[in-house]
């Protein structure tokens, strides 16, 4: 790594960390918990560093290393996402006189699930 | 450049927008599920553009890490209960630093042998400061973040006890070890090849983060939990700079940066600093102070007296805690609040920033039981709303709740914002038992006249509460 590249890298740092900042202040304290599986997941980018290094076959070190590294950032990345959609499709809002008959329906059938 | 290498830059720019785009989407829960589904696609879009690497002549273990991977993630997002988020979000934390950690370990192994070559010359590069810099920095925070989540995993699954495990000169001890990781790392950049020094730190930083953990108590989870995913983070960001990948760096940092931010909400929801909790071990020095003369008695109420109280109410506010959560009681309480709506009570939740283990730790487990996310109030939001309030449940709270954070500045948690539930024109208590919280800290409000205790299991006394006032 040269100078530059450091350089380069330290101004994508410096602006996803102001961006980073505006964007997660506006979070309501209603969705810290998924905000929080959610950037998890989102960090679970650096499977694309394991990737290389368990496929590039550069040495035996490497690769069993950056096998143990994609199947953990996998782990992040798959349960991550999953996990949030689990938790924001809970999420919902007061239902108006209408909806809360068919929500009471859909209630019921899903019972055995939450229970779960 | 090559089409690929063109291709493979531009899904990682749409990655790095896409993941700003879902994050974005956060602020109000309707966008967020649509703002998730953008970042997905983000993702799926940076692999497939990775598996396209010139690099990669190996498919094999690629393949099978992803599959083990996506079993094991898919099994635990599928089958974990709501009540134990706290722990998975703490074993995800540690997986992810890992990943970043192993990612460094590997890069450091092969320059140090040979085994990374310039890709026009073919001869072995050299390892520069900068990527020993960077490096160094990856797997400082890596190492310490995994053995750190892990305790944070064993203490909030109750493998281990979760009160503050404390010794003597601790604090010295752990800084001095800092100092130690902090001195490998600034004499690798000097002397990159030293070998020996590099895993010196990676063991010392490895013990860091256990030590870290151990003399941190229950009550501190929150804010352990959102340093941890900041380090996770910063862990993933540094690995951006040792491959030179930038999509890793914009991710890494949105994640330490979110839960930087949420670090700092959750020590300003208890008055204390980061610095406080750290190296503070709260729960164990706090026992016996501000417990001065206040011990009176206490009123036990019975199941009808609060069932009648509840069912002639203008409004109700539950305040949950962390009771609620090993209860399983969330529910129950769905119950009660439905059949309460029904009698045309005005009922509203109370949520803490700090209540449970992390951060929003309530918030999920109500959404969990149905109730409506309008339903649910913040500290600011509710506080004023208590003296119009006929009763307060608090189910299984006690710190968030504890008038001397208000009143006693000699209280260890004096100054802490609470909700303040002894203004309301009755309390009903619903607790265990007659021990105090897991702080140790008296309770002022359990003697006041305005408070009921109701003793026993909150699932059970809910339960019962249900149906009492269903005939009250």
């Amino acid at each position: 790594m040269s100078s530059e590249t450091l350089i380069d890298s330290f101004y994508v740092f410096a602006l996803a960390a102001f961006l980073g900042y505006q964007v997660i202040s506006r979070v309501p304290p209603l969705l810290h918990t998924p905000l929080m599986s959610a950037t998890n997941a989102i960090s679970g980018i650096s499977l694309v560093g394991s990737i290389v290094a368990a496929g590039a076959r550069l040495s035996t070190v490497a690769t069993i290393l950056g096998f143990v590294a994609v199947t953990c950032a996998t782990t992040n990345v798959v349960g991550g996402f999953m996990i949030t959609d689990r938790m924001l499709r809970m999420f919902k809002r007061k239902p108006t006189a209408g909806e809360k008959e068919k929500s009471a329906i859909s209630q019921s059938s899903n019972n055995g699930k939450g229970a779960a | 450049m090559s089409y690929t290498t063109y291709f493979i830059e531009f899904t990682y720019l749409a990655a790095g927008i896409l993941f700003i785009l879902g994050l974005k989407g956060m602020s109000h829960p309707e966008s967020a599920k649509r703002g998730m589904h953008l970042a997905e696609f983000g993702m799926l879009l940076a692999i497939i553009g990775t598996l396209l690497h010139h690099e990669i002549v190996d498919y094999t273990w690629i393949i099978v890490g992803l599959l083990v991977g996506s079993v094991v993630g898919g099994a635990m997002a599928y089958w974990v209960p709501m009540t134990a988020m706290p722990q998975r979000t703490a074993l995800s934390h540690a997986f992810g630093a890992f990943a970043a950690a192993l990612v460094g370990i590997a890069e450091y192994y092969n320059y140090t042998h040979g085994f990374k070559l310039d890709e026009v010359t073919h001869k072995a590069l050299e390892l520069t400061r900068f990527d020993m810099g960077a490096m160094g920095f990856e797997i400082m925070f890596g190492s310490l973040t995994t053995t750190g989540s892990l305790i944070a995993f064993a203490k909030l699954q109750g493998l281990v006890r979760g009160s503050p495990v404390t010794f003597k000169g601790q604090n010295i001890f752990n800084m001095s070890l800092l100092a130690a990781t902090i001195g490998c790392y600034v004499y690798l950049i000097f002397v990159p090849g030293a070998a020996t020094v590099f895993y010196v730190m990676l063991g010392l930083a490895f013990l860091f983060g256990v030590l870290l953990v151990i003399p941190i108590g229950a009550a501190d989870m929150p804010v352990v939990m959102s340093l941890l995913n900041s380090y996770a983070g910063l862990a993933a960001a540094a690995t951006g700079f040792v491959l030179n990948n930038k999509v890793l760096i914009i991710a890494g940092t949105l994640d330490g940066f979110s839960g930087f931010i949420l670090s700092i909400l959750m020590c300003r929801a208890m008055n204390r600093s980061m610095t406080n909790v750290l190296f503070g071990a709260f729960g164990s020095t706090a026992a016996d102070a501000g417990a001065g003369g206040e011990a009176g008695t206490m009123r036990e109420v019975g199941i009808e007296d609060v069932a009648v109280q509840l069912a002639y109410a203008n409004q109700v506010i539950f305040v949950p805690g962390y009771g609620m959560a090993t209860a399983q009681a969330q529910h129950i309480v769905r119950e009660l609040s439905d059949v309460l709506e029904k009698k045309g009570v005005a009922v509203k939740f109370a949520i803490h920033p700090v209540a449970g283990r992390m951060p929003g730790h309530m918030n999920v487990l109500l959404a969990e039981a149905n109730v409506p996310y309008s339903s649910l109030y913040e500290l600011e939001q509710i506080n004023h709303e208590f003296p119009s309030t006929d009763v307060a449940v608090v189910i299984g709270a006690n710190d968030v709740v504890n008038p001397d954070a208000r009143d006693n500045p000699k209280s260890p948690i004096a100054g802490m914002p609470i909700l303040e539930v002894d203004r309301a024109r009755s309390v009903v208590v619903l607790k265990r038992g007659k021990g105090k919280g897991f702080a140790g800290i008296e309770n002022p409000l359990f003697f006041k006249s305005v408070t009921g205790m109701l003793y026993g299991d909150a699932k059970d006394s809910l339960t019962k509460l249900v149906q009492a006032v269903q005939h009250a």
